[in-house]
């Protein structure tokens, strides 16, 4: 087996043996689901139909994904574990390759598991949701790379503070879940559209409804900052790697 | 007949802005050698094996190990060591045994030797019963001796043990001193500690580190000798704080 994939396993085992993140990050969106659904089913608020909620909810559910990864690095780092590793013939690629890949299937885990709650409660089941995982997938990736970048920059502490309160904050208020942002309008919908959160919900809306025209814009923009947070992951954490040997 | 030379550094020097944490560092060490750097706290140990170790760049100055210097082939450098850490390093939610099976992989050993050499380190170390418990449930002196383990697993021609007994009880230290005693002699081991009984202990040779400089080597005797005192602790004294430079 590739040192790689030996890391990648050993961070896959850590992440789901921290079984209190776990259950709070894959339960909290499905209750958020069920929640809205009870609300949507005695008061009809268009925002909160099945086919509007659930790809808003599953971009929210992303967000602790950045808290896993951040989390699972920032601890590395503030337990010398990180060291001993430098000292190891790993290479950068190694590390961020190991960290990523046991992240993606977890990510794509959250969605599906978003996707079935949705099912469940009356979404029908149409190639569209297949499509609908495809087109999150960008989401995923900006949301893991969020989390490398914060892990990589912060310790434990603040990378709890950020991804798991302010991030998660950021991703529901400024996503057009809740509310359309285009309601509020002015800076606040200017801000919204010019961030990944709200984008990425409305290509998964366009997806679901099979509406794949409508997809675009809206996911390059997606891909773009997830290329951007990606390489700006990348970056620190290998000046991390040798912040000491300058 | 001499040993061949294990470490030999070049005027080995780390600055961080105006503070120079190792000054002109000439050192050589011996293969199969134990040898302790002793020195109080910001001494400039650690800074020292971190540059052996390739963590940290020197910022003037060379050392070779076995050969290959840490400025110009740090990778050859380090597929040849290993390090164990000042603070425990291992990882909190995997067993003993994955912990040493992880780095075994991730030095290139086949899942089938990894899990041989797992078990070889869990008998070394007397870890059985713990075998598949959680590193984090661990007590402090397990989890440290499985962080030495994790670096001797890869079967490294130089072991660096960073103050391994640091906040260790005294029963705990002892056993640890027992497994490092049964290295000696297999592999080169540098080792930095601040407890003098540790050092004569467990050395071949002590290097005196005081204010990033080495102030004298050799063994307990040749120092006590040298600061012409009757015990060690005086002589640590009298050569951290007064002595001119004398390495060997």
């Amino acid at each position: 087996m590739s040192a790689t994939l030996v890391f990648a396993s050993r961070n896959h085992k850590e992440i789901l043996r921290d079984r209190l993140n776990l259950m709070f990050g894959i339960g909290f969106p499905v209750i958020l689901l069920l929640l809205l659904s009870a609300i949507q089913a005695n008061i009809p608020v268009t925002m909160f139909e099945i086919g509007q909620l659930t790809s808003g909810i599953a971009v929210f559910g992303l967000s602790f994904i950045s808290l896993f990864a951040g989390l699972l690095i920032a601890k590395d780092r503030s337990t010398s574990f990180l060291l001993r590793l430098f000292s190891s013939p790993l290479t950068s690629s190694n590390y961020i390759l190991g960290y990523t890949v046991p992240l993606i299937p977890m990510a794509i885990g959250q969605i599906l598991v978003c996707l079935i709650t949705a099912v469940c409660l009356g979404l029908d089941i149409t190639v569209h949701v297949l499509t609908t995982i495809l087109v999150l997938l960008p989401a995923a990736l900006l949301f893991i790379g969020i989390g490398l970048l914060c892990g990589s920059l912060l310790n434990d502490k603040q990378v709890g503070g950020v991804c798991g309160a302010l991030l998660t904050n950021l991703s529901a208020w400024l996503s057009g879940t809740w509310f359309d942002v285009r309601l509020v309008g002015g800076w606040f919908e200017k801000l919204a559209y010019a961030l990944p959160f709200a984008r990425s919900v409305e290509a998964g809306r366009a997806a679901l409804a099979g509406d794949y025209a409508a997809i675009f814009p809206h996911l390059w923009i997606v891909i773009a900052y997830a290329a951007v947070v990606l390489i700006a992951a990348i970056l620190v954490f290998r000046r991390r790697m040798n912040g000491d040997k300058t | 007949m001499t040993a061949p030379i294990a470490v030999r550094t070049n005027r080995l020097t780390k600055t961080y802005g105006t503070k120079t944490a190792v000054d002109d560092l000439n050192l050589t060490i011996f293969d199969g050698e134990l040898f302790a750097l002793l020195g109080v706290n910001g001494a400039g140990k650690t800074t020292t094996i971190k540059m052996l170790s390739c963590l940290v760049a020197p910022t003037s100055g060379d050392a070779t190990l076995l050969g290959d210097s840490i400025v110009s082939n740090p990778q050859a450098v380090k597929a040849k060591i290993n390090v164990s850490p000042q603070e425990t390093a291992v990882a909190r939610n995997l067993s003993v045994r994955e912990n040493l099976e992880l780095i075994a992989g991730i030095y290139g050993f086949d899942r089938k030797t990894s899990r041989e050499k797992a078990n070889d380190m869990i008998a070394v170390f007397s870890l059985e019963e713990v075998a598949d418990a959680k590193a984090h449930t661990l007590s402090g002196g397990m989890q440290r001796r499985l962080s030495i383990g994790m670096a001797l697993i890869t079967d490294p021609r130089i072991l660096f043990l960073d103050e391994p007994t640091l906040g260790l009880d005294v029963l705990a230290r002892r056993e640890l001193w027992s497994v490092i005693d049964r290295l000696k002699g297999k592999i080169t081991i540098i080792l930095t500690t601040h407890y003098m009984e540790e050092a004569v202990a467990l050395s071949d040779r002590i290097g005196i580190m005081a204010r990033g400089r080495l102030k004298a080597a050799g063994t307990a005797d040749e120092l006590m000798r040298l600061a012409g005192t009757d015990s060690f602790e005086d002589a640590f004294v009298a050569l951290a704080t007064d002595q001119e430079v004398i390495s060997r």
